[in-house]
Parts: structure tokens; C-alpha cells; sequence
């Protein structure tokens, strides 16, 4: 006998256990119609892969997940599609979720099935693959996809494998009996998840009381590595966390997992599956069910298809509708209430309470809290519910996370033991709620504030940028203007010294023909024509520095209604060419004068 | 068909607050007889004057505040307060201190507080101090002298016609200082032997007082028994007042010895009855301890250097105004924690 550990806290309700175990498991009938949610795991809904009108076999798959975490949805039985709806399922909030109609043909007709025989022949990822395809996620009440979890991060060395027989709620058996009449395929789904796993420990933990269970297990191990261990009866033993430190010691990290410390949990009803799933290859399409409670006349545990309604099994098992005053699924610990019978069995249901108004008595009403710490004392996770309690309903949500709120894991002692009969978890579950909402909204407003201050520095940047640009396009402009005036002024020099050129020309030009003028002269030409040439030329140059004036003044005049800063310069350069044209006119005066004079060649600066 | 529509647990355990404190009430009963065995009537009479009195507050100031009466007057823990005064108060104390007592009680230290629940200190005790500092004459001078109540002691109705008198003291011949008050005020000038001499001692520790202690402890222990209470305060309180006593009054020539300390005065009555009130004390385990040694510490100065012979009332007060500080220190490590998360959250919201 291994070591156990003790967990702080816990309590000691009623078992009411007795009620369901006194029959062996019965099969259950099928029903007329089975109502498939496409979602019964943690992760993403599976998307229908049949239509309407569909003929589908036992154990073909009728819906899966492609993308993201999931499993398949199998067809537990041979029929038509009826339809794919919306319909009522399983949850605390009543909600109703796309499912798969199914109706049977009575056939029960089986689809082709792959059995494996040797599966430690094959890769260990092509098993994983084969419990995927199967369809099974964790059947002891979360239904976390069980290839997901058995594929740990890869730091992480599974080294107790453990797998969770405690069944610590009280009224529920399914466990029980499943590990009664099941011991073997418990036993050889654990050494398929242990051969995946390669654990140095493989331990069945279970509750001191279930000894027929456990008396089938010992049995059902013989010869294997695999050790039961008989643990004492209290609540929550079965929780994951409680579990792991009963058996080991050790503490799964807050907000960790059990791989985190080397640690893997299964239940048994999936070891049971996952066996079925290899060596049978057979689809996780039934679950065991425990109905119970005092509204039934025949309680007991249920080998039930999937998609099976509520209220099928529940007349099944003899239910007297005037006595139901509550329909609980789950235990009476940590389950929810139904709000109707047509809702369906699916992957992770493993209870049905049928209660009289007697059975769960409606708790008295809240009184004030005394602080007499009882919840402390029956907290399993070493939590202060009362501070917890007058955080939540103070609003006090930074208070209450400080106070590790998070950690808690709402197994319901502390509300059980309340002598104020105040319902602790539920103001847990509010504050819990209102902290991710809170989360959610910061998140989102910080998104927004993110969102507006990027586009603030955008905004400014382009503000900037804008500003940059028109400074150097000032900047260019006013190089373009410097320019262009130095432009002028050279256009202005070179007008002049084009002026000279031409007037030199005209002179080269004049010489050439004063000498053909002399050659003519030579030919005895009269002198006085000789004059007329240059008269011309002067009169050329003033109609030239005329237009050259006119241009500058219209540059002036255009300057000066952009008020540009080369104003000055033009009206300089203007006045110049006024001078120009005035000495030019000079020059033509004086050569009219002295005709038959030399003209003066223009004055050049 | 209308199903039940409800939040998880959906089974409770009953064992309401009523309940709780219908146990504390039936464990100061052998307290309760032992004072009257050896002190006469005036406890009794006491008790009962002040539960009826404490219960008719209660009611009047719940009317006026529209509260449901009977809902909070079946939860008994006015009934509590009232016992508790009575069991403490001097056995012939004239009735109008206490029923001074109990208004302030219930009408101050409770239900201006918001009630049950919300007090931040222990309602008997703030009604014991404000008449042990407001009538120190009718407070000191009306302790009954330990005569058996067969042998001596004034019957029932001169002592109902002693406490419901105008007068602020009782006749001379039925009264004797405490054992705490005489060996206090004796030991500067006499030997412990001397003092000792002194009828109120008697044969043991202190006469008639250790029964009654002894009669508490017992009450005490089945509260634990009964997982009413813990053993976190009334051990610690115990330690406090013992350690203290071994430390600094080893001399019995000069200090009261540790047995005297024990076994007389509210000691036990205090430490598992009064410090031990969940509303006011401090929460987890380890507050609880330190909660209850503080209360045991203070106690042991005020009786041995400050003016007073008994401290409960003062200690369990001085503690309360501490409760907040201890639980914002000393919660418990969470499963899964390196350690506890003590003190208040960061401001900047940082989640270490």
C-alpha cells in the first residue's frame, strides 16, 4: 500500500449512493428519436458532416472538427437524419445548441470497425489518431478532449499516470459500477494510455467506499504494473487537484496542470472508452448513466446512447412525475439544475437527479454572515470563502483576486456548511463572471485606446510630414525664386552682353559692309548712302532694348502682385533697361545728328 | 411540470446559526451553575435580566430599523450577548448598570453597525466597558463573596430585591473583593503567604472562581468537541495569559501567580467564550492564534501594571480594532501557492 496524503478541508455529505448500486448496469432502449449536440467537449463545435434525409450506420461519424480542438460526433445507432436544428442541451444556462435529429431505424446496424489488436505495433501517434477519431473527451464532467491531454508539452515527463475512480459526489455511480462490471477494460484502456504515456506509476484511486469496485479492480490488475489505491471517503476527494495530492503529495500549481508537476488524471469511464476505441474499434457512441434520486422508483445506472433524451431514460427508470421537484444533472454538489427532461445524454453526462421537494430541500434564507470560519475550515482548496464572500458581493472584485477567487474550484463546501446558508459559490460565480467581463471590457477598451492613439500619432505624423513638406517646398520655392532671380539678373547680364554681341555682329557686320561699301566706293559710289546702314541698326537696337524693357516690366509687374522678394532686384533691373533704352535712343539721336558720323557703339556695363 | 430552478451545491448541511448558538448557550450552562452554586442567585438573576432585556432591544431597534423581528431574533445571538453580560457582570450589580450594559450592546456596538454580522466589536464587551469605566464604585464593590449557596449565601429574594434597588452597592457583609483585585492590591505591601491568609483565596486557587473557571473550560471543550469553535483562540489566549505569568511573575511576592491567573476572574469565560465570538475575531488559522495571544498578553499587563484587576473586556476590545490588520496578513496559503498572498493587492493592479 502506497503512501496517501490528506487535503485540507472537505466534508462528509450524505452518499445516497446505496440507491443506484442495488442493480446491475441495464442497457437501455433506443430511443424514437436521438438528439446529437455537435458540441459535447471542451473546444470547437464539430460541423455536421451528414444531411438531411441521410441514412447513417452505427458508428459513422456524422460530425468533426477541422480546424481547432475537438472531436467527432459519432451516430449511435442506425438511422435517418432527420434534421440538424437547434434544440435544448445539457448546461447551466438552458441554452439550446446545434444537434444532429437522428432516428433509428431499429437495425442497430454497425459501420465497418477497425480493431486493433497490437497497438504497441504501432506509432503511438497513429493511436492518438484512433482515440481522436473515436471521439472521446474526458467523461468525468469537463469532457476536455482526452487525445489533447494525452499529448502532454512535450517538457513535460508524465510520470503518475492516475486514473480517477473516487467518485466523490454523492448519488452518482456510474463510476462505480462501471469499475464493478468494467474492471478489465478499466484496466486495459489505462495500459493503452500508459503505453502512450510511459508513466513510471499507473494508480487507480478510489474511494474506501466502493468495495465491490475495488475487489474487481484488484482482481482485474493482476499481472500488471497498475496499483489500486483504496483512499477515504470524503468531498471533494474526486477533484482533479484533491486527487493528485492524495495520491502523490504533490500540489498541481495554481493556474497549472497536473503535467505541470508530472501528474495526468483520467476517469475511468474514458479508460473504459478508449479501450473500446482500440482493441474493439468502437466510437465512444454510449455512456454509463446514473438515475436516481426519490422521484424514481428504479434508480439505478444506465448503459445509455448518446443523444438519448432525459426523460426517456428517466421513465425508464420508473419516474413518478408528481413527486420530481428538481431534475439536477451531475451530483447534487457541483451539478446543474435542468429546466427541461427533453434535454440529451451526452459525452459528459454521468448523473440524472430525479429529487422530491423532501430530498433537496430549497435552503432557508440567507442570513448574515457570523464569520465562524466553517467554510474555511471545509475549503478543500485553503481558501477564506467568507473574505471571498464579502468581496464578491462588496464588488470588491481586486480584493477577491487577490484572495486567490480564481482558485477556487466551486466544489460547493463551503455553501454546504454555511450555517447562514448564504449561497457562497454563487457569489463566487459572480464575481468570477463580472472579473472576466471586466477583463474583456479592458481589454477591448484598451484595444480601442491603443487604436485611437495610433491613429492620433498617425494623424500628427501626417501633420508633420505635411508641414515638412510645405516648409521645403517654401524652402525650394524660395530657392526656385533665388534662382530664378539670379536668373534675371544673368538674364538680364546676358541680354546685355547679347546686346553687345549683336551690336558687335552688327558692327562686324557693318565693317563687313563698310567694306564692301569701300570696295563699292572703289567702284566710285557716292559716300553718303554709306550713313544709312547704321541709322538702321541703332534704330534696331532701341526697338530691341524696348522689348527687352517691356519684358522686364511685365516680370516686375507680375513680381509685384505675388509679392515675391525679388520685387527690388526687377524694378532695379527694369530701371536699367529704362536707361538702355534711353542711351540707345541717344546713341540714334546723335548718329541722326551727325550723320555721316560713326555711330557710337551702345554703352555696355 | 415547473422544475426548480437553482445554483450549485443543491444539498446543505443544517446546522444554522441559531443552532450555533443554542450550543453556546447550553455550554455556558455548567458555567453558569457553578456561579450559582458558589456565588448565590445574582448570576442567574443577572442572565436572566439581561436575556430578556438584550432580546426586547433587539426587537424594539429592529422594528424601528424595518427589519424582519422574528427572523433575526430566532438566530439567538442577541440571547448570547445578553447571557454573556450576565455571566460576567458582578453578581449584584444593581440592574440599572446592567441593563446599561446590554442597550449599549445591542443598540451601539450591534445594531448601529448594521446588525448581525457587521460589528466590528464584540457587543458584550463594549457594554461591559462602558459601565466598568462609566460606575467603577457599582462595578468593584458588587461581587458577590464566594458563600455556597447552601451555607450562607442571601437567598433568592433578598438578592432580587439587592440587584433591582436604587442603591449603586449592596449590603457590605455579601460582597468581598475579587481574587484578582485583592491580591493586586495587597502583594505591594504583604508576602504572597500573607495575602493568600485573605477569606476570598480560600482553600485552593480562589475560592469558588475555579469552579467556575473550571465549569467554563469544560463548556469550552465541548464547543470544540461540537466544531462550534475552534482551538486556535482559547489555546493561544491561555498561552498568552500563561507564558506571560511564567515570564514576569515567576515571583508570587510580587505578581499574581500563573495558577491565580487561570482560575480566576473571566479568564476562561474569555477565552473560549467572548474571544472566541467569530463575528469580531480574526479569521484564519494563524490570525486566530495571534488574535487570541494578543488578547492573553494584554491581559496579563493590564491585571499586573495597569489600574484595572480584570482585562478581558479592555484585551478582547483592543484586539478587535486589530482584527482587520491580522486578517489582511495572515490569510492562508492557497493549494497550489508557494506562499499567502498577504496584505492588501498592489495599486497598480500588478497579479504577482
Amino acid at each position: 500500500m502506497s503512501q496517501l496524503w490528506d487535503f485540507s478541508g472537505g466534508i462528509h455529505p450524505p452518499e445516497n449512493k446505496i440507491q443506484s448500486t442495488r442493480r446491475p448496469i441495464r442497457t437501455a432502449g433506443i430511443p424514437e428519436r436521438l438528439i446529437l449536440p455537435l458540441q459535447q467537449h471542451i473546444g470547437v463545435q464539430a460541423e455536421a458532416m451528414v444531411s438531411e434525409g441521410d441514412r447513417v450506420l452505427k458508428g459513422q461519424k456524422i460530425g468533426d472538427v477541422t480546424a481547432g480542438m475537438g472531436v467527432p460526433v459519432h451516430a449511435p445507432t442506425s438511422g435517418i437524419i432527420q434534421a440538424i436544428e437547434l434544440r435544448p442541451v445539457p448546461h447551466p444556462s438552458g441554452m439550446s445548441d446545434l444537434c444532429v435529429i437522428l432516428q433509428p431505424d431499429g437495425k442497430d446496424e454497425w459501420a465497418d470497425l477497425y480493431p486493433v489488436e497490437n497497438y504497441q505495433k504501432h506509432d503511438r501517434d497513429e493511436v492518438l489518431q484512433l482515440i481522436r477519431d473515436a471521439g472521446i473527451s474526458g467523461m468525468g464532467g469537463a469532457g476536455f478532449p482526452t487525445t489533447i491531454k494525452l499529448r502532454p508539452p512535450r517538457d513535460r515527463k508524465v510520470e503518475t499516470l492516475i486514473l480517477n475512480g473516487a467518485e466523490c459526489e454523492p448519488y452518482i455511480t456510474a463510476d462505480d459500477m462501471t469499475m464493478r462490471e468494467r474492471a478489465a477494460e478499466v484496466v486495459s484502456g489505462m495500459q493503452v494510455m500508459a503505453w502512450i504515456l510511459r508513466p513510471s506509476r499507473c494508480v487507480i484511486g478510489i474511494e474506501d467506499n466502493k468495495p465491490e469496485a475495488i475487489a474487481a479492480l484488484r482482481e482485474a490488475i493482476q499481472g500488471t504494473q497498475i496499483e489500486v489505491s483504496v483512499i477515504p471517503t470524503k468531498y471533494p476527494s474526486g477533484g482533479e487537484k484533491q486527487l493528485v495530492q492524495i495520491l502523490t503529495g504533490l500540489e498541481v500549481p495554481s493556474g497549472g496542470i497536473p503535467a505541470d508537476i508530472g501528474v495526468m488524471c483520467q476517469n475511468v469511464g474514458t479508460a473504459v472508452a478508449v479501450s473500446r476505441a482500440i482493441l474493439e474499434g468502437k466510437p465512444l457512441i454510449s455512456r454509463i448513466v446514473t438515475i436516481t434520486g426519490d422521484a424514481v422508483q428504479e434508480a439505478g445506472n444506465f448503459d445509455t446512447l448518446l443523444g438519448t433524451p432525459v426523460r426517456a431514460l428517466l421513465s425508464e427508470a420508473g419516474l413518478q412525475t408528481n413527486l420530481l421537484n428538481r431534475l439536477v444533472q451531475g451530483g447534487p454538489m457541483m451539478g446543474y439544475t435542468l429546466t427541461t427532461d427533453s434535454v440529451p445524454i451526452v459525452k459528459t453526462s454521468n448523473c440524472v437527479i430525479a429529487a422530491t421537494a423532501q430530498e433537496l430541500q430549497a435552503p432557508p434564507p440567507e442570513q448574515p454572515c457570523i464569520r465562524c470560519g466553517e467554510c474555511a475550515e471545509a475549503c478543500p482548496m485553503e481558501l477564506l470563502p467568507q473574505q471571498l464572500f464579502w468581496y464578491s458581493k462588496a464588488e470588491e472584485f481586486e480584493k477577491a483576486e487577490h484572495l486567490n477567487l480564481f482558485d477556487c474550484i466551486e466544489c460547493g463546501a463551503c455553501s454546504y456548511v454555511c450555517p447562514s446558508s448564504i449561497p457562497l459559490v454563487q457569489y463566487y460565480r459572480f464575481a468570477k463572471g463580472e472579473i472576466r467581463t471586466q477583463r474583456e471590457e479592458q481589454l477591448k477598451s484598451d484595444r480601442a485606446r491603443e487604436r485611437f492613439e495610433a491613429r492620433q500619432a498617425r494623424l500628427e505624423r501626417e501633420q508633420q510630414e505635411k508641414e515638412q513638406r510645405r516648409k521645403e517646398r517654401a524652402k525650394a520655392a524660395a530657392e526656385a525664386q533665388a534662382k530664378k532671380k539670379a536668373e534675371a539678373e544673368q538674364a538680364a547680364a546676358d541680354s546685355e552682353v547679347v546686346d553687345d554681341r549683336s551690336a558687335k555682329a552688327a558692327l562686324v557686320q557693318q565693317a563687313l559692309e563698310r567694306k564692301k561699301a569701300k570696295a563699292a566706293q572703289t567702284k566710285a559710289e557716292s559716300s553718303a548712302v554709306q550713313e544709312q546702314p547704321d541709322l538702321e541698326t541703332l534704330e534696331k537696337q532701341v526697338t530691341q532694348a524696348e522689348a527687352k524693357l517691356n519684358t522686364m516690366q511685365g516680370m516686375l509687374n507680375e513680381a509685384k502682385a505675388e509679392q515675391a522678394d525679388n520685387v527690388d532686384k526687377l524694378e532695379r533691373a527694369v530701371a536699367k533697361n529704362h536707361d538702355r533704352v534711353k542711351r540707345a535712343k541717344d546713341a540714334l539721336a546723335e548718329a541722326r545728328k551727325h550723320v555721316p558720323a560713326e555711330p557710337e557703339t551702345p554703352s555696355s556695363e | 411540470m415547473a422544475l426548480i430552478q437553482q445554483s450549485s451545491p443543491h444539498a446543505h448541511k443544517a446546522r444554522p446559526t441559531s443552532r450555533v448558538m443554542l450550543w453556546v448557550i447550553l455550554a455556558v450552562l455548567p458555567g453558569l451553575l457553578a456561579q450559582t452554586l458558589f456565588f448565590g442567585w445574582g448570576n442567574l438573576i443577572n442572565v436572566i435580566w439581561c436575556v430578556a432585556l438584550a432580546m426586547s432591544t433587539e426587537a424594539a431597534i429592529l422594528k424601528m430599523r424595518n427589519k424582519p423581528i422574528g427572523f433575526f431574533l430566532r438566530d439567538n445571538t442577541a440571547a448570547v450577548t445578553g447571557l454573556l453580560l450576565g455571566l460576567s457582570l458582578p453578581q449584584l450589580a444593581p440592574w440599572w448598570v446592567s441593563g446599561v450594559a446590554v442597550i449599549t450592546a445591542i443598540v451601539v456596538a450591534k445594531q448601529l453597525y448594521g446588525g448581525l454580522g457587521s460589528n466590528p466589536f464584540n457587543p458584550a464587551m463594549v457594554g461591559y466597558a462602558l459601565v466598568l469605566v462609566s460606575f467603577p464604585v457599582a462595578m468593584t464593590t458588587n461581587w458577590a463573596q464566594p458563600a455556597t449557596l447552601w451555607a450562607g449565601a442571601p437567598g433568592l429574594s433578598e438578592t432580587l430585591s439587592t440587584i433591582f434597588s436604587a442603591s449603586q452597592t449592596a449590603i457590605d457583609g455579601w460582597t468581598m473583593a475579587t481574587p484578582l483585585d485583592e491580591y493586586k492590591h495587597k502583594i505591594a505591601t504583604h508576602t504572597a503567604a500573607e495575602v493568600l491568609q485573605h477569606p476570598t483565596f480560600g482553600d485552593q486557587v480562589a475560592r469558588g472562581w475555579e469552579w467556575v473557571n473550571l465549569a467554563f473550560l469544560l463548556g469550552g471543550l465541548i464547543l470544540i468537541g461540537l466544531k462550534i469553535i475552534t482551538w486556535h483562540v482559547p489555546v493561544a489566549f491561555l498561552a498568552g495569559v500563561g507564558i506571560m505569568s511564567l515570564a514576569f511573575g515567576s515571583n508570587a511576592d510580587q505578581y499574581a501567580p500563573l495558577q491565580l491567573h487561570l482560575l480566576a476572574g473571566g479568564t476562561m469565560l474569555g477565552a473560549f467564550f467572548i474571544a472566541t465570538d467569530p463575528v469580531s475575531a480574526a479569521t484564519s488559522h494563524q490570525g486566530k492564534l495571534i488574535y487570541g495571544a494578543c488578547i492573553g498578553i494584554l491581559i496579563y499587563l493590564i491585571r499586573t501594571w495597569g489600574n484595572y484587576p480584570d482585562a478581558v473586556a479592555f484585551s478582547v476590545l483592543l484586539m478587535n480594532f486589530a482584527v482587520p490588520f491580522i486578517d489582511h496578513y495572515t490569510p492562508p496559503r492557497t493549494y497550489g501557492h508557494h506562499k499567502s498572498r498577504r496584505g492588501l493587492p498592489s495599486k497598480n493592479g500588478a497579479k504577482s
